[in-house]
């Protein structure tokens, strides 16, 4: 008992007060992509060629914040100077051609579905589906019920029957296999529901777009109220998506 | 007696033409021989070259990789009948390529899944239609058996599978696994793909194992381009390999804890997990360490300001983490439910190939980071970790006593301040007809990734192996006469690797 509460007392209290208080992740995390439309065609060539996710359009100069991993190859090459990521841990979207952008999104909050507010801003119950997902988002997603992230204060659970969700999360490209099954949890949500699309695989097939055995993305499948941009998402993105677009 | 297999090393690419082709029949000798007297599998596997199918066999001795090849005969007899870790290697290769071992044991699907050749299925389904779960199950029959059955949509926020018990009361007779629904591909696709995603793709095949697989990706397309990443380069990947390690013991012991409900030891390594994952992400700017490793070496250098940062928060959380495992094994209620619950004899784990912590936990003290040195390994002194009670307590201390090893390794890695040159992108410029094998110790032990080359350098066969695929049966074997809700307790304590085995 005495170690119980030595332990206690040595962990000290960890939640964080975000949102009323700002959080600045570290200095090389890779959030929302900046686009300098100045930059030179040859740079902005070099880099999309380089992108191992084709997600930059060097027409328009924009970047397609679905197909990013954030891996940072085209900030490398250009130095900056055509693409730079910001601390910005920013960057859901609720229409998915937002996600092609050249640094500014719209604000989610306006976008939310007023009628989600009302019925899911005081508590929100979510069933999460891996659909062929590596773990990475789903770990982020788990780490949201950790004592630093401590998502229940707000009301979110993640629960265990789809019967007592309000929606479900889906992570992963949908692989043939897992199709039935999530198309079976998600009618087996009451309605009205919502559906959240999170990490770059279930936007767009991430990394295994093109495989015949995954989806090209949640929104072939079902309608999606929300998308969340990652490889994977920061938990912090996650959180400001669900505050943001439900409270 | 003389092997005809030839020795390879491990991480070095060799030219195809070297590997030995042997007629089937010595093949079949010289590969139960070397079993037989306790070899084991690292890759075995069956590729296309042109119009002929090949199989492939690596093993390990002691210290030693052995390779060699054969044509595929008419009539292929099970090597599974006789030693029982090439029971889902064979299954896979006749799923991949359709070739039927005849007399396997327990001949089934592993991914559901079309064959490459277009040839007749061997499990006969049609693949157009809905296969996962549409199969017979093993199932015990009398009176008061019962069935349960699992997934593969869970409870928790975990990836996709299938469990059926078969139970008698409370006690489970049975465990039968059946995975696959986490398919994407991913050996096709890195044959397929342009070279630039290769590295993306790879860190995706299993994200808590995104350092282990980048490395094994990263050394073999060093390997075939005759390159070495530098000692610096070297270095950071051995933190990040073992910042993976920490990350993923910890956050399996705390989940132990709260399978049990001790709920302190849980949120506090909840917590502490995430600070070892925001170093890497201090590191390279990714919680899962994605992004940072690339052939020829790692595209975020180890400032000095960075060494003094992680060297800061390791020396605080280093005895909050000693302290908090102390709490978890000197608690009674904890030690009731680990001790003696889930045992996996030596002489079983023997027999099914175990390896990593789930083998250690056993008394097999197998470890590649002895035994098959890559990276900055080769000047550590890895301690040889070993526990004999084959039970969740044994998994669990082995996996904390590695938890403080790592953390130790660290903090010596950081004293080193040898100056790395990052690469941008990372080349993949392969050598034409070779091979390359890579084999690293990931947090849940031996995981390989083997490339073989045609004559242009392009990819002719990407085999991936994730320690999962050894040690999934392991986990059945634990719950045999266990009471079924020691499942969840028994999987934690595992934890395998669903998209790492599915790919």
């Amino acid at each position: 008992m005495l170690n119980i509460l030595k332990n206690r007392f040595e962990q000290g209290y960890r939640t964080s007060r975000y949102p009323k208080e700002k959080i600045e992740p570290t200095s090389r995390y890779r959030g929302l992509p900046k686009i300098n439309s100045e930059a030179p065609s040859d740079m902005v060539m070099q880099c999309a060629d380089a992108c191992p996710q084709n997600a930059i359009d060097p027409q328009n100069k924009m970047i397609d914040m679905g197909r990013c991993v954030f891996c940072g190859t085209c900030e490398r090459l250009s130095e900056g100077r055509f693409v730079s990521f910001s601390r910005n841990f920013e960057l859901a979207v609720s229409m998915k051609e937002n996600l092609l952008t050249d640094g500014s999104l719209p604000a989610l909050s306006l976008h939310a579905r007023q009628n989600f507010k009302s019925l899911f801003g005081r508590s929100l119950q979510l069933r999460q589906i891996s659909a062929a997902g590596c773990n990475a988002c789903e770990a982020d997603l788990n780490v949201l019920a950790t004592p630093f992230f401590d998502m229940a204060r707000f009301g979110i659970n993640f629960v265990a029957s789809p019967r007592h969700a309000d929606g479900i999360v889906v992570t992963g490209p949908i692989s043939r296999n897992m199709k039935t099954a999530l198309l079976k949890t998600y009618e087996a949500v009451p309605s009205p529901k919502v559906v959240i699309a999170a990490g770059s695989c279930s936007l767009t097939g991430g990394p295994f777009r093109g495989s015949p055995e995954v989806s090209p993305g949640l929104d072939s499948l079902l309608p999606v109220d929300l998308f969340i941009p990652g490889c994977p998402p920061h938990p912090l993105t996650y959180l400001h998506a669900l505050l943001t677009y439900f409270k | 007696m003389k092997s005809e297999f030839k020795q390879i090393a491990n991480g070095k690419a060799i030219a195809r033409d070297i590997i030995p082709h042997l007629a089937f029949d010595e093949f079949t000798h010289e590969v139960l021989t070397i079993v037989g007297e306790g070899g084991k599998i690292v890759q075995y596997f069956a590729y296309a070259d042109g119009s002929a199918v090949n199989l492939l066999a690596v093993l390990r001795t002691d210290k030693r990789l052995l390779a060699a090849g054969c044509d595929v005969p008419k009539n292929y007899p099970a090597f599974s009948a006789q030693y029982e870790p090439f029971h889902l290697f064979e299954r896979e290769i006749a799923e991949q390529f359709g070739i039927r071992p005849e007399g396997h044991p327990w001949l089934k699907m592993v991914r559901y899944h079309a064959n490459s050749r277009g040839v007749s299925d061997v499990f006969g389904n049609n693949y157009s239609q809905d296969i996962p779960g549409n199969y017979n199950y093993y199932s015990v029959e009398g009176r008061d058996i019962h069935e349960v059955a699992v997934g593969p949509v869970h409870a928790g926020v975990i990836e996709p599978g299938h469990f059926r018990f078969n139970c008698i009361g409370e006690r489970v007779l049975h465990l039968e696994i059946q995975l696959g629904y986490q398919h994407r591909g991913v050996e096709d696709l890195l044959c397929n793909a342009d070279v630039k995603r290769l590295p993306v793709i790879t860190e995706g095949i299993a994200g808590d194992t995104a350092i282990g697989n980048s490395l094994c990706m990263a050394q073999a397309f060093e390997g075939l381009a005759y390159m070495r990443p530098d000692a610096g380069a070297r270095i950071i990947r051995t933190i990040a390999l073992e910042l993976e390690r920490i990350a993923n013991h910890l956050g399996d012991l705390g989940a132990l804890s709260g399978d049990v409900a001790f709920l302190p030891v849980a949120n506090y390594c909840g917590r502490m997990r995430g600070d070892f994952l925001n170093m890497t992400l201090l590191l390279c700017g990714n919680r899962f360490g994605k992004g940072l490793v690339r052939p020829g070496g790692v595209c975020f250098p180890l400032t000095d300001e960075n060494r003094k940062t992680i060297t800061e928060r390791i020396n605080e959380l280093k005895p909050q983490v000693e302290h908090v495992i102390g709490l978890l094994f000197s608690t009674h209620s904890v030690l009731s439910r680990f001790e003696k619950c889930g045992t996996v004899s030596r002489l079983d784990a023997e027999k099914l190939g175990l390896v990593g912590p789930a083998a250690r936990a056993c008394g097999i003290s197998y470890d590649a980071r002895r035994s098959f040195p890559s990276e900055h390994y080769r000047l550590l002194d890895i301690n040889e970790n070993v526990e004999f009670t084959g039970d969740v307590y044994a998994r669990a201390k082995l996996r904390a006593d590695e938890i403080l090893q790592s953390i130790s390794i660290i903090q010596s890695l950081l004293k080193n301040h040898i100056k790395t040159e990052c690469v941008v992108r990372g080349s993949i410029h392969p050598a034409p007809s070779s091979l390359v094998v890579t084999i690293n110790e990931a947090w849940r032990g031996e995981l390989s990734h083997c490339v073989l080359t045609d004559a242009a350098g392009r990819i002719l066969r990407y085999k991936i192996k994730d320690p999962s695929f050894h040690n999934w049966n392991g986990l059945a074997m634990a719950l045999r006469d266990t009471g079924i809700s020691d499942f969840p307790l028994n999987n934690k304590s595992f934890n395998l690797s669903y998209c790492g085995f599915d790919l």
